[in-house]
């Protein structure tokens, strides 16, 4: 007889629990072979089993040692419920289920804080949902029809010049253009945002670029896609669809080396560059790269040794806007021949319309862009204390960065793309849509990008071990075995097919309030059914 | 729908054929008002064209008010029309108190100020004058400005115009141009302030249709110039629009089609001027409009416009004599006042282009 030992790890402590029916099991092996974090394993246990040994049925109960399934009692190597167990096994005989009971948040700090990819997990709550198109042309105005009508559906990124500023010269009855005027790139209203080749599998980002390059050239929506701060393929930086990417500069500066030692060979300029000054899932605290992930081929995009690679929490030459209008601005774009526009990645937080006013009222008319990101936006790898208790909803903040420009009638001038729990629940359209209502002029996705090419992570605690290298979809590894699960151009035809959706779906939703291009701003065209939603981003509250 | 209207004649033309060109048009609506703004003005006005004429509508107070204001400033009244109203009974009409069409002489101060600076006292004073009558609820200010009248009132057209008597051809009020609506605001309140046509610094305008990025429009619009307040209806942005175009930036006329109902990118970027237009689809994207809506417009040249949105959801003719022209939502009004025109040179304009009347009655048709 065991004494129980009250500090033991069991099955019970951990976030999910393995149901195993040893009855419909073949014991084929697949399971623990596809579990990538040793959860389960093949162990023998002593079973009482009828046995009947005779030419006619005579069962008799035996003990006897037979080989089963079982989970492993260990914070280390817990189930995260991704289920490729369930997905692999013939039989259904195998399957995660979740544990509601479980010690394992309050354990796993035994190694120091504990440190995941995914969303938060606290802040799931979705201002959108309870938003409305609600301003639908009836008899006043005809609604527009989605098939039959021309819909313009891009969105500036650049740094528009206030009308009275432009250089126009009258010529008889035209207009003259006289100077060079900053670049100006009218794109689809969603960008492909931020994940770099490392925190991604090389095959992960490959088949969203393969995805980008397609939605160009064969479906002629212009998307674009950052890189992520973690190198670009040299052979992408030399060849014709450079075009749709916008490089990504954050604090660590990965893979700038080169980038700019690419420069002479670049056939065309970038879409854009993004300074990532901080991300809406871990804001204030940097980027960080697992060891385990930082394999040769990661070494050789960055140039770094094989370390932890941590990205300082802010820019460590910089210690003022200002300073980050005058230097990086200003050299990005000199690099770039004043050709492509510099914009700027911030996290959502309360001094979000102090940034935007210190750029908007910048006398340079430098920054081509404000990207900002929610909470609910996604990351490889954070401390969960960062991901789950700091950050800022962006609904709110968005448009409080908009009336912020509207009081000053500056609006426009500098474009606001905005993300964070974009497409959460699948319908990245509405989400877009009441954005832009609220002023955005773009949205960025990211989190759901990954989803549509496998990923099964979610708010919920499922998965999110985007951390470890062991990624069980092939994405967020730099394993070449894990990698191989994932089909490339199968991954890229979701991702092509979601966005002709959500491209369809925006017109559906732009049809019935009348409008042929973004309703940027328009958010008489919103009503909440919320009191508090409606009264904070001042639209109609409707019951 | 609005039914909008207007007439651009080389003789001066009275009121009541305003109202022929408006009266047929008027099935299925509910004629709840008239409105018409007049510009090279005859009649009792005919020797005052270089004079400010105030109009007003409003209570004895406001009258006394208003005096009293223009005294303090320095403006001194030089002339002055009445309307001998008919108050026979039944008429169908919320008439004010007082009607006052007054012309001023400029403070002596502005003698020799540039029309510029006169331009924007006559803007300033008729901010304040409105200010003033809406603190106390005494009255409507419409215009002050040269050779222009305004004439706004809620009621039944017809009886609008026998309560002011614009039915008899006396010849005290004509006018080379006028543009004129009979509808009060549907969507919203009914307001004497929300009735088109709108005037600003010479500018006139009046629209059939709904603004859908009105929000947008007026969220910018707020901060571009000190006389685009108000608001009541959807349809001053429009106004707004024009007069920041011209009066502000000072663009050919063309351009205003550009600002209001930008083209695609994808014909934007095969066009050889794509840069200009570009820029003005950047910079002003917020005056862009959408939604069903056909516009006339009146510079302060007397130059007339007529224009549609980007899809022509809303109707509008252009008809034409030897000495007249004619705007209309619908043919039937022309064909009341032009009977015998060839109506094979009627314009119906397209989306994509912006018709602008000139003084000699040339007609130039921008293509967008």
């Amino acid at each position: 007889m065991e004494a129980v030992n009250t500090q033991d790890i069991s099955v019970n402590d951990l976030p999910w629990k393995i149901e195993y029916k040893p009855e419909q099991c073949t014991l084929c092996g697949s399971c623990v072979a596809a579990c990538t974090f040793a959860a389960i394993h093949v162990d023998v246990q002593r079973r009482d089993v009828p046995v009947s040994s005779g030419t006619s049925p005579e069962p008799k109960a035996q003990h006897l040692a037979r080989p089963v399934i079982v989970q492993t009692a260990d914070l280390a190597h817990s189930c995260c419920g991704c289920g490729m167990c369930e997905k692999i096994c013939p039989n259904q005989a195998i399957r995660p289920v979740r544990n509601p009971d479980n010690r394992a948040t309050l354990l796993k700090r035994h190694t120091g804080p504990i440190k995941r990819g995914g969303r938060t997990n606290l802040n799931s709550q979705r201002t959108l949902d309870s938003i409305i198109v609600g301003r639908i042309s009836q008899m006043t105005d005809p609604a527009l029809d989605s098939e039959r009508h021309t819909f313009d559906l891009r969105a500036p990124l650049g740094r528009v010049v206030e009308a009275k500023k432009l250089p126009l010269a009258v010529e008889g009855d035209n207009l003259i253009v006289q100077e060079k005027m900053p670049p100006v790139r009218w794109i689809y209203p969603m960008i492909f945002s931020d994940m770099s080749i490392g925190a991604l599998s090389p095959r992960a980002w490959e088949a969203l670029a393969l995805a980008v390059t397609y939605l160009n050239e064969k479906c002629g929506l212009p998307v674009r896609m950052s890189s992520g701060e973690g190198g670009v393929p040299q052979k992408l930086m030399e060849s014709d669809h450079f075009k749709y990417f916008i490089l990504q500069i954050a604090s660590g500066h990965f893979g700038w080396n080169r980038i700019v030692r690419a420069l002479p060979r670049m056939k065309t300029d970038p879409a854009a560059v993004l300074i990532k000054i901080g991300q809406g899932a871990k804001p204030g605290d940097g980027g960080l790269l697992p060891a385990a992930k930082v394999r040769t081929h990661i070494q050789a995009l960055r140039g770094v040794p094989k370390a932890t690679l941590h990205s300082p929490p802010n820019h460590q030459g910089l210690y003022s806007i200002e300073e980050s209008v005058q230097k990086m601005h200003l050299s990005l774009n000199a690099a770039f021949g004043f050709r492509v526009p510099v914009a700027i990645k911030c996290a959502a937080s309360a001094t979000s319309v102090s940034v935007y006013n210190n750029l908007l009222r910048d006398p340079y008319r430098i920054c081509g862009g404000f990207f900002l990101d929610g909470i609910q936006g996604g990351t490889g790898a954070a401390n969960e204390v960062s991901l789950d208790h700091t950050g800022h909803p962006i609904v709110s903040k968005l448009r409080e960065c908009y009336q912020a420009a509207v009081a000053q009638g500056l609006q426009g001038q500098i474009p606001l793309w905005c993300g964070g729990g974009i497409g959460m629940t699948g319908n990245a359209a509405a989400d877009a849509f009441k954005m832009i209502c609220l002023g955005a002029n773009g949205v960025i996705v990211g989190k759901m990008l990954i989803q549509l090419l496998g990923c099964i992570g979610n708010e919920q605690g499922r998965c999110n071990r985007c951390n470890t290298d062991k990624c069980p979809t092939g994405i967020c590894t730099q394993d070449p075995r894990l990698m191989k699960r994932l089909d490339v151009d199968k991954g890229a035809q979701s991702v092509v097919d979601y966005v002709l959706a959500f491209d369809e779906e925006l017109r559906k939703l732009m049809a019935p309030v009348g409008n042929s291009s973004l309703p940027v701003g328009r958010s008489d065209a919103l009503v909440s059914t919320d009191k508090a939603v409606a009264d904070k981003l001042g639209i109609q509250y409707a019951c | 729908m609005c039914r909008i209207g207007s007439i651009k004649s080389l003789d001066p033309v009275p009121p009541s054929q305003a109202l022929r060109l408006m009266i047929p048009q008027q099935e299925g609506h509910d004629n709840s008002g008239f409105a018409m703004v007049m510009k090279d003005l005859d009649g009792a006005f005919r020797h005052y064209k270089n004079y400010p004429l105030l109009s007003m509508a409003c209570t004895t107070r406001g009258v006394g008010l208003v005096n009293e204001y223009m005294e303090q400033h320095g403006f001194v009244q030089v002339g002055q029309w009445v309307p001998d109203v008919n108050r026979q009974p039944g008429l169908r009409i919320e008439a004010m108190p007082r009607y006052v069409f007054r012309n001023y002489d400029y403070p002596e101060i502005y003698r020799y100020r540039t029309q510029a600076e006169r331009e924007d006292l006559l803007l300033d004073t008729r901010l304040e004058l409105r200010k003033l009558l809406e603190e106390t609820n005494d009255g409507f200010v419409y215009s002050f400005w040269p050779d222009v009248l305004t004439l706004k009132e809620i009621g039944d057209p017809a009886d609008i115009a026998t309560y002011f008597r614009l039915w008899d051809a006396d010849s005290r009020l004509s006018a080379r141009n006028i543009v004129v609506q009979c509808r009060q605001n549907t969507n919203y309140d009914i307001v004497r302030y929300a009735a088109h046509p709108f005037f600003l610094q010479g500018f006139t305008l009046c629209a059939n249709g709904e603004n859908t990025f009105f929000t947008k429009n007026k969220e910018f619009q707020k901060s571009l110039f000190r006389g685009y307040i108000g608001f009541e209806s959807d349809s001053q942005t429009f106004l707004y629009s024009l007069h920041y175009v011209l009066h502000e930036l000072k663009w050919p006329i063309r351009y205003f089609k550009h600002v209001i109902t930008p083209l695609p990118f994808a014909e934007l970027e095969a066009r050889p001027d794509n840069a200009v237009l570009k820029l003005i689809r950047e910079s002003l994207a917020h005056l862009e409009i959408n939604g069903p809506n056909t516009i006339i417009g009146m510079l302060p040249d007397s130059t007339m416009i007529t224009c549609c949105d980007s899809k022509k959801l809303r109707p509008v003719v252009m008809a034409r004599t030897e000495r007249m022209v004619a705007i209309a939502s619908e043919v039937c009004g022309v064909n009341e006042i032009m009977p015998d025109r060839d109506t094979s040179k009627d314009i119906y304009p397209g989306e994509r282009e912006l018709i602008e009347i000139r003084n000699d009655l040339e007609i130039v048709r921008w293509k967008q």
